[in-house]
């Protein structure tokens, strides 16, 4: 655990990192926020000179592939920086202490650090049956959530758990999984969605924010402008055969060896706000679509209960059966159909048959 | 013109909408040229908007040869969002004649539930519809059954599909955009887009079945009612046959 005076660059120059290394990565980093050639100073200016940011980071109802994502980013320094750049004073599945030591730490960083801390949450409490579905440390998860959100200074909620439920909270929800922000609401919550969401996107984000001291613009859904206000279908390499209508219509057709557009097999690009494709993964290798599959729509609310990953539609329950908006839309306007033919036959007939009475009654 | 001779006529008319049996054989200005004008440009812009909507929901046959030859997809979409401007402005306008137009203009943006007469009148529409009632009433514009459908399958789902239609495009113009900021509180209500666009399409079926009851009832109307309805919202005039 690093003093509070320990600034983040005393921190890896002991750990054998040259300043050229770390000139590299405060220009990288600035590249990759999109700030301007003078922020690589900037950077390198509050990493000498500020003290690093203890940060708690709990994981409730999750799988940790958020974790996993995060120690996998792309430049094998950015991972290094991040983690001392931060005092990652309690990290359950990945620190040393384990049991009454781990839990006393909890206790330690709150009385020490209070309103100081950054509280970083993987995953999401379950409220049913007083939390019961997640117990961490001998507490259910929502109430430990609650003591340590109360002294930070703002709350990261990494991946789509955290953000939005994923699918711990697909229906029917039986633990009645809750996004961080609908249990916490007193304090600024940063959404990072994804399931995981990108390792790059992630660490950047740490270090926007432990290098200027504040919170990014967010967007109105809470997720880092920065990151979440395009598309994936935006910047999508395949956008030029959508935009000409050259589309992958079976798996092993001819369009899909081309790398056409996967808009017909349900791709979710055109409403997912993601960073993958400009970013991409494993160290800018690949993003699903590259790799020939449509996106999922992972960092999106609700992205489990849309229907099938396959189709282009969402599936719409409420009906009772599964049917999508054409299938509702086509059935209404044919039922209307049918009646109104029904309707003119009918009109038609009585009109013949009463025509003549009519007509002897006007006379 | 054809208006201007006739509005001495319409001013001699009473603003009662229905005309008792025993009255005169007449005609009536219902349909003032900015409504007529209104209702057709309207009506393309639904078609146009209709067929290419479908097609953005469900995507076109893929076009073969070189992608740089091809931009349907992209055209098709262009069609979509130019006509959505004109119905959205051709929208506001009707507002604006809605205010300043005749007492008739104002019909399909309220319907008076509060009204007793309103709902005998609907339940004796809903007689005639159902050949129960031997005779149809006169009315001068819309029947109180047709004002109801008018209102709540076509204004209000107009109005639903501007709103859905430009949160959906803010999407494409982005964070910063005047879209976004005029309408994209509507992924407050749905934070998922995937949702609006299933509520969009929606829409379209709302369109199409209202559509289809519209073109129905209007020319069976013109044939079997006592008034004229098809050359009205051409000519503008209301003939009473009897």
């Amino acid at each position: 655990m690093g003093g509070a005076t320990e600034t983040f660059y005393s921190v890896i120059r002991r750990q054998g990192i040259t300043r050229r290394s770390f000139h590299k990565f405060c220009s990288l980093t600035a590249t990759s926020l999109g700030l301007g050639p003078l922020a690589a100073s900037q950077i390198a200016n509050a990493l000498e000179t500020k003290p690093r940011v203890p940060v708690i980071w709990m994981h409730g109802l999750e799988c940790t592939c958020c974790s996993e994502s995060f120690i996998r980013s792309a430049h094998p320094l950015a991972k290094d920086v991040v983690l001392s750049m931060i005092s990652l004073d309690y990290d359950d599945p990945i620190m040393a202490a384990a049991g009454h030591q781990a839990e006393a730490i909890l206790e330690e960083t709150r009385a020490k650090y209070k309103g100081q801390y950054v509280l970083a949450v993987e995953g999401n409490p379950p409220l049913n049956e007083g939390g019961m579905f997640c117990i961490d440390g001998g507490k259910p998860f929502v109430e430990k959530l609650k003591a340590m959100a109360a002294d930070s200074i703002v709350i990261i909620a990494w991946g789509t758990c955290a953000s939005w439920g994923c699918v711990q909270a697909a229906k029917p929800n039986p633990t009645q999984a809750t996004p961080i922000d609908k249990v916490i609401t007193n304090k600024p919550i940063i959404k990072v969605p994804g399931c995981p969401p990108i390792a790059e996107v992630m660490t950047a984000l740490v270090t926007f924010i432990t290098t200027f001291g504040k919170l990014p613009e967010l967007d109105r859904q809470g997720r880092p402008k920065m990151f979440y206000s395009q598309r994936i279908h935006d910047k999508c390499y395949r956008r030029p055969h959508f935009d000409a209508g050259q589309f992958v219509e079976r798996w092993d057709d001819e369009s899909a060896r081309k790398g056409y557009c996967l808009y017909k097999m349900g791709c979710k690009g055109p409403t997912t706000y993601n960073a993958c494709s400009a970013v991409r993964w494993n160290g800018g290798v690949s993003f699903p679509i590259q790799s020939g599959h449509g996106c999922f729509g992972c960092s999106e609310d609700g992205f489990w209960d849309k229907g099938s990953f396959y189709d282009r539609l969402t599936t719409i329950k409420q009906f009772g059966i599964e049917a999508n908006a054409d299938q509702i839309g086509m059935a209404a306007a044919g039922a209307v159909g049918l009646a109104v033919a029904t309707h003119a036959a009918v009109t038609a007939a009585k009109r013949l048959t009463r025509k003549p009475g009519r007509v002897a009654q006007e006379k | 013109m054809l208006d201007k001779s006739l509005q001495a006529l319409t001013a001699a008319v009473t603003l009662d909408p229905v005309r008792s049996s025993s009255s005169e054989r007449g005609v009536v200005y219902v349909y003032e040229a900015p409504v007529r004008l209104w209702h057709w440009i309207n009506a393309a812009a639904i078609l146009v908007l209709s067929l290419s909507g479908y097609f953005i929901g469900s995507a076109i046959p893929t076009m073969p040869g070189e992608t740089s030859d091809n931009f349907l997809f992209g055209y098709i979409r262009f069609a979509h969002y130019l006509t959505a401007y004109v119905l959205t402005l051709g929208f506001l306008l009707r507002i604006y004649w809605a205010i300043v137009g005749n007492p008739y203009a104002k019909q399909i943006f309220y319907v008076p539930l509060w009204r007793k007469s309103y709902w005998r009148e609907v339940w004796h529409e809903i007689r005639w519809y159902a050949f129960v009632a031997a005779e149809p009433k006169e009315y001068v514009a819309h029947n109180p059954l047709a004002q109801f459908a008018m209102f709540f399958m076509f204004t209000l789902t107009i109005a639903f599909m501007i709103v859905t239609g430009f949160a959906l495009y803010a999407q494409g113009t982005g964070n910063d955009s005047w879209q976004y900021r005029l309408f994209g509180w509507v992924f407050s209500i749905w934070p998922n887009s995937q949702d609006v666009h299933t509520w969009h399409h929606l829409g379209l079926w709302m369109i199409m079945t209202f559509a289809l009851i519209h073109i129905y009832t209007a020319v069976r109307e013109e044939i079997v009612s006592r008034q004229s309805i098809v050359s009205s919202i051409i000519f503008g005039e209301r003939e009473f046959r009897d």
